[in-house]
């Protein structure tokens, strides 16, 4: 590895000091009872349009994905782009479904999707079903967020061998768990302004100078290698690359805002209207995400790769050190202070809503439906603080004893999974026609076939369906969670029939869906 | 299915325009070329790339178009 780069080093500590302090003033920002879990876990559904976009944007647009994306691009080149067109329909779907979900969870006080599921179909088994593949989906996602810390970490030039190595990751951890017990969602909510501030910055600083230094796109794209720039045209008889890519954008729009962390960033938003408004203002952060890609390009028409200085950190690293040696190589070391500062600060937000989300989730629909079903509002928001350090430090063990491959693999299987929850949780929203026993069927069909699937392919996400002499590559996500449908449907009727005298109670009403 | 549908259609018309950039957004054979290009950049990243303006400006249009 090399030098310890001294001067990003400090402003990368500087800019972690302030976010740290701000994290734990957090508490007091638009003050409410920490005691009560809607204070901790939705920050009292307090934000406005301006606080909920900084939110929504730093929970959904990760760390790991600024590294991961023009990690693929430059790995792989045009497939990375499907995040563009995905993150371009995850917002009609954002308009369309999720201020009906905002409306009733706030007419009944719901916290998390088990609580709506279990309100709306009345039972604790699909409520159980939908928390739990909550939680699994994320615990591998709050694992990811950690590569995203010890790239930048490991770019910084810092090295050890055993705890040493280690000793940066653990100390951001401390931290997050600290400020994230002590201020709930208040916490996150508060850096993701200051670190989407330096994620801009950096992002059009680079967009602007690189090419200027490369000599221009077309020169860029000219070093790109010409199977790399565009799709592979499919063969006759398949969709190929064109199929995988187009389900992947649409698969992985359905699921995104079925992820709990997703939806914890929502239910924080003040009204509806804040959720609507931002489904317009949203892309601001996919046009960066785009950008970020385009970074995988630079990467290469910069030739990091072949540079000696960076052989140990992708020998380390992979392509994930794609874009962290790309800015060592472009700017002066108190930019890239700043640049490594918003990737590693850009961890800490989701990793804390993600673990506010999964206790959420554990209290509300696993402790109080099956342990204590009447906690005081203060032993309620104890225990989600305490399953929120417990499901860090889970993440923590995972990401220093397992190999990262397992947190990625494991991460897409989550994608799968999670869309699963689709027919209860979005269908649900616009319609109480399913039988709750048969959306627990489809949920599990869904979830047996995608893992079937994965497997099936050495856990990559396109599975080639063949259909008639065709061989159609897709995102298994879509494909399962077409089967998941057809089992609901087919069952609906069947289970309605068996036991048509007593359905269990839907506690929510037409107009707690509308504004 | 539900009553607040009938009472108070949950349909508008302006939702045609989100169909209208899925179906843009996913015909994949449609942008998965070079030219033409702008400034250097090829059709298939500045496609997808302005799309991604359009998209909210749609957004916007549906917001105003569907807001009492």
């Amino acid at each position: 590895m090399q030098e310890v780069n001294w001067v990003a080093l400090i402003v990368f500590v500087l800019l972690f000091a302030l976010i740290t302090w701000l994290g734990f003033a957090a508490a007091h920002w638009r003050k409410g009872d920490l005691d009560q879990l809607h204070e901790w876990g939705l920050g009292g559904r307090r934000f406005g349009t301006f606080v909920t976009w900084f939110l929504v944007g730093g929970d959904v647009y990760t760390a790991y994905t600024f590294v991961a994306v023009p990690a693929l691009a430059f790995g792989a080149g045009a497939a990375a782009f499907f995040a563009v067109p995905y993150t371009i329909i995850v917002y009609p779907i954002l308009f369309l479904v999720f201020p009906r979900l905002w409306n009733v969870c706030h007419k009944h006080g719901y916290i998390t999707a088990g609580d709506f599921v279990r309100g709306r179909f009345g039972n604790r088994w699909l409520a159980l079903a939908v928390s739990i593949t909550g939680i699994v989906a994320t615990m591998p996602y709050i694992a990811l967020q950690l590569v995203g810390i010890q790239v930048v970490v490991g770019a910084l030039g810092i090295s050890g061998s055993g705890l040493a190595a280690d000793l940066p990751l653990l100390i951001a951890f401390v931290v997050l768990a600290a400020f994230t017990y002590s201020s709930g969602l208040r916490a996150p909510a508060s850096i993701a302004i200051v670190k989407d501030i330096l994620i801009y910055i950096t992002a059009f600083t680079a967009i602007i100078a690189i090419p200027i230094e490369l000599g221009g796109f077309g020169k860029i794209f000219a070093a790109v290698p010409a199977q790399k720039l565009l799709l592979a045209v499919p063969g006759a008889n398949t969709t190929g690359a064109y199929g995988s890519y187009a389900t992947l954008a649409f698969g992985s729009a359905l699921a995104l805002f079925l992820y709990p962390h997703s939806l914890t960033g929502i239910l924080s938003a003040n009204s509806s209207g804040a959720v609507r408004r931002n489904a317009a203002m949203l892309p601001g952060y996919s046009f960066m995400l785009g950008l970020l890609a385009l970074f995988g390009f630079f990467a290469i028409a910069a030739g990091v790769g072949n540079l000696p200085e960076y052989a140990a950190g992708f020998k380390q690293f992979g392509n994930n050190f794609a874009v962290p040696a790309l800015l060592l190589h472009s700017f002066p070391s108190w930019f890239v202070g700043v640049a490594f500062a918003a990737i590693g600060i850009g961890a800490l937000v989701p990793a804390a809503i993600m673990s506010i989300a999964a206790a959420n989730l554990y209290t509300r629909n696993i402790h109080r439906e099956f342990i204590n079903s009447h906690p005081t509002d203060r032993q309620e928001s104890q225990i989600a603080k305490w399953v929120s350090l417990i499901v860090k430090f889970g993440a923590l063990v995972f990401i220093i004893f397992v190999p990262t491959q397992y947190a990625i693999q494991l991460q897409l299987l989550g994608g799968i999974w999670i869309i699963q929850t689709l027919p209860s949780v979005m269908l649900g929203v616009y319609s109480r026609w399913f039988n709750d026993w048969a959306l627990l069927l489809g949920w599990a069909a869904g979830i047996f076939a995608g893992t079937a699937m994965a497997i099936a392919v050495n856990l990559k996400p396109a599975y080639p369906l063949m259909l008639g002499g065709h061989t159609f590559p897709g995102y298994i996500a879509v494909y399962t969670v077409i089967l998941n449908l057809i089992v609901s449907v087919v069952l609906t009727p069947v289970f309605n029939a068996l036991r048509a005298s007593k359905l269990p109670v839907d506690q929510t009403v037409a107009a707690d869906y509308l504004a | 299915m539900d009553d607040a549908r009938a009472k108070h259609s949950g349909w508008s018309w302006w939702y045609l325009l989100f169909l209208l950039q899925m179906i843009l957004v996913l015909w994949v054979p449609y942008y998965n070329r070079a030219e033409p290009n702008w400034i250097g950049i090829p059709f298939f990243y500045w496609y997808q790339m302005a799309w991604v303006i359009i998209s909210a400006i749609l957004t916007a249009i549906v917001y105003r178009a569907t807001s009492r």
